[in-house]
């Protein structure tokens, strides 16, 4: 049975990759990738090998620790990266537990993270051998440790199970994990600034790590070498210990999820308490006029605020200052001063995937009367309602921080220009071009595989287009500021908004007519992505 | 603007009018595969008129192609005597469309998505939320108005979906699979309300179904299609003649097997 479940993942896998020649090419990437990741933790490890134990444990512990971490965790934010052996999808089989308990787990190491982590640990269990007795002990220690990992990984997935299923729950996870990935160069530097600082902690550090669940499996050789054999003992049994109760707990959660089968992707659990809150009644249908560009606009409105592709747009707002600021090193200068034009640069691009977040759900216009114009214009009021206060208000913050009330009128002439030259720019390519994009139920973090090459070049094209024709602003602007002018300023500013404005009509009539006469072929594209 | 005199196995509408639909060499190609391939159909006006067919017949390729969602290779599609694909906008104001196999907007609440159907062909607020509430009265979703759609059941969602298309008061009403998932309850409701709507409301209903004793019971006029081709329409009587609808579609698209194979699934 273990055998059968392995070779169903092997076959998954073969499959997978015989569906498109680019899932092929991004293994060869990955595999490249993940070789050069291995050989350098490998020569990292060779050299710690000759250093002295108490350096061995330290590093050992530390990033053992972080790895088995990682196999827990990382799988809970990014639940569709391998749902292809889902317990749920087994129920129906009537495969002893126990069996289907070790072909899971077993099952788990195939695939990239699995054989790297399974190559690592042993490299990690043979850099002892110049222990001897550290290398006995170590490499029976490898498969606990691998064990650790992935039932671990399996544990918590399975526990979790049914409260991933609920959509709300997915979105916060996903919203809130941009957060590390977004301000990853500020965290490193901080990170790398606390372990400069901090470097005699790090053996205090690893002593405690070395009694956690995560750590202790990696702690164990260490006290062989330095000949506490009862401390080896007890941190051996917390290893154990851990391991136990891992498997404990997924075979309870194993047992539960095979008998309640999941209705993962459709949390109605969640559904009927919530939709009180803003559910009731006609929300922003009721606000705006009851014409057909009011309607597009309404319905875009709700969906900024209720599919979590949009939000991640917005979560990126706050975002972009921050980090000017902290690659300004902290000084109020120039790159502050650029976060409001790049903030509206990116929300106002923001809008030229929105057919391709419709989806097919996209016909609700095909199949009305409704004229291109109405759509794009619709489109292109919510967006605006939103990004025009932010940008105006991030625009004055900046220049406050800065101290440059004078660069305001600049600033807003370039950020508003390029805010309105972007709505218009995205309201043509949106309504020429579609390609796969994440589901709104999916994690935000799922890449689409088989994004065109027509969708890239589009991308670039438009972002060209849309630099090229805010030229005038961002010329006056930059000028304006550089020489702290007013008077130029409000040149800019006046001229920025001529321009945008002239190409956000452009744009929405441009884009209108292109969907007038393309809807259907838009609409048949995305039902070919399924 | 007549349609085409092109002769086609379907009897005239009794009333001398322009049919509802009239499909007329209507082709469709999927890359290698040839979905609908030369497809002749008139839909009298005022006819209750049922679609079958196996599955991958071309069902949907063809009723997508009727409502301006699909662009036929060849061919025209006549609504009330005026070509669709010359001018969309103006006979897809006439057209009640219900998909099968895409999404809706479900990040929208019930009453919510009914009221965007209604506002994006113009119809005015008021007569939107009048309306609204009387669909979903008569659906049996009142309760669930406020709940995101996303969080409906498959049945629900097909409901809705169906107010969203008879918000307008459509002259012909194209629904492909509209009972799919659908409780008896709420099948026997959607049922008595389209009888209504093509007995006294004049309108016209198109309905795409694998169902055959539904379609034999509900509609008055079927066409049975299969790997693109039409291969007998009519009133329900002239099709089926003295044997059941299911016999003669089976008769007509073939591909019975005995089941004789199986042996071993016969346990002892």
């Amino acid at each position: 049975m273990v055998a059968h479940l392995l070779r169903l993942k092997l076959t998954l896998l073969r499959n997978g990759l015989k569906r498109s020649v680019w899932q092929i090419v991004g293994l060869v990437v990955l595999s490249l990738y993940a070789l050069g990741g291995l050989a350098a933790a490998t020569a990292g490890l060779v050299a710690l090998s000759l250093a002295g134990p108490d350096l061995v444990r330290t590093v050992l512990v530390l990033t053992g620790s972080l790895v088995v971490l990682g196999w827990w965790i990382v799988p809970l934010v990014a639940f569709g990266i391998d749902s292809t052996l889902d317990p749920s999808r087994f129920v129906t089989f009537a495969i002893p537990r126990r069996s289907l308990l070790t072909g899971l787990a077993a099952s788990g190491l195939i695939g990239i993270p699995g054989v790297v982590t399974t190559l690592l640990v042993l490299a990690a269990a043979l850099t002892w051998w110049r222990h001897p007795v550290a290398l006995l002990v170590s490499v029976p220690l490898v498969p606990v440790a691998l064990a650790t990992c992935v039932v671990g990984s399996r544990a918590s997935t399975t526990l979790l199970a049914p409260l991933m299923a609920r959509r709300r729950y997915r979105e916060v996870a996903a919203g809130v994990m941009i957060l590390p990935f977004m301000l990853l160069g500020p965290i490193l530097n901080a990170v790398m600034a606390g372990v400069a600082a901090g470097k005699d902690v790090l053996p205090a550090l690893a002593a405690t790590a070395g009694w956690t669940p995560m750590g202790a499996v990696w702690a164990v050789p260490a006290d062989v070498v330095a000949g506490r054999w009862g401390t080896a003992a007890a941190r051996a049994l917390v290893a154990v210990a851990t391991l136990t109760l891992l498997v404990v707990v997924w075979d309870g959660a194993l047992g539960r999820a095979l008998v309640t089968a999941t209705t993962a992707g459709h949390g109605r659990g969640g559904g009927h308490g919530r939709a009180g809150g803003h559910g009731r009644g006609l929300g922003a249908f009721g606000r705006f006029p009851g014409t057909p560009v009011g309607a597009v606009a309404a319905r875009s409105l709700t969906y900024w605020r209720r599919d979590p592709r949009y939000a991640k747009a917005l979560v990126a707002v706050p975002l972009i200052p921050v980090v000017m600021l902290v690659s300004g090193g902290g000084s109020r200068g120039g790159m502050l001063l650029a976060a409001g034009p790049l903030v509206a640069l990116v929300l106002g691009w923001s809008i030229s995937a929105d057919v391709a977040y419709d989806g097919t759900a996209f016909w609700t216009h095909v199949a009305t009367p409704l004229d291109g114009r109405s759509d794009r214009a619709g489109r292109l009021i919510a967006a605006a309602m939103i990004g025009v206060p932010t940008v105006i208000a991030l625009v004055i913050a900046s220049g406050a921080l800065a101290g440059r009330w004078d660069a305001l009128p600049a600033l807003l002439g370039v950020s508003l220009g390029l805010l309105l030259t972007a709505y218009g720019g995205a309201s043509v390519v949106s309504a020429r071009v579609v390609y796969p994009v994440a589901k709104p139920e999916d994690n935000p973090f799922t890449s689409q595989q088989g994004g065109s090459m027509a969708a890239v070049v589009s991308q670039l094209l438009g972002w060209g287009a849309v630099l090229g024709l805010s030229l005038p602003e961002l010329v006056l602007g930059v000028v304006a500021a550089g020489i702290h002018s007013v008077v130029l300023g409000v040149v800019a500013l006046v001229v920025g908004l001529g321009c945008g404005t002239v190409v956000a009509v452009l744009g929405v009539r441009i884009g209108g007519r292109a969907l007038d006469s393309g809807a259907p072929d838009l609409l048949a594209r995305m039902v070919s992505f399924g | 603007m007549a349609p085409d005199p092109v002769r086609s196995h379907t009897a005239p509408s009794d009333t001398g009018a322009p049919p509802a639909l009239a499909l007329r060499g209507l082709w469709k190609r999927f890359g290698q595969k040839i979905a609908v391939s030369g497809v002749d159909l008139d839909v009298p006006v005022g006819s209750f008129f049922g679609l079958v067919g196996p599955n991958g017949a071309g069902k949907t390729t063809a009723l997508s192609m009727s409502t301006g969602l699909l662009r036929p290779d060849y061919g025209q599609v006549w609504v009330h005597g005026q070509d669709l694909w010359a001018d969309p906008p103006r006979v897809k104001a006439m057209l009640g469309v219900l998909p099968d196999g895409v999404r809706l907007f479900d990040r929208l609440t019930g009453l919510q998505l009914i009221t965007y159907s209604g506002l994006l062909r113009g119809m005015d607020r008021e007569v939107v939320a009048g309306r609204a509430v009387d669909l979903l009265e008569a659906l049996d979703l009142t309760a669930d108005a406020g709940t995101l759609v996303i969080d409906y059941s498959a049945g629900m969602t097909k409901k809705i979906a169906l107010a969203c298309a008879l918000v307008h008061a459509p002259r012909l009403l194209v629904l492909d699979e509209p009972f799919e998932a659908v409780d008896p309850v709420s099948a026997a409701n959607i049922r008595e309300i389209l009888a209504r709507y093509v007995g006294d409301g004049g309108g016209t209903v198109i309905v795409s179904s694998h169902v055959m004793d539904l379609v034999q019971r509900m509609c008055d006029h079927v066409a049975v299609i299969a790997a693109g081709h039409v291969l007998a329409a009519g009133t329900v009587d002239q099709v089926r003649g003295d044997a059941s609808l299911e016999e003669r579609f089976v008769e007509l698209v073939g591909g019975r097997t005995s089941g004789e194979g199986l042996a071993w699934l016969h346990t002892s």
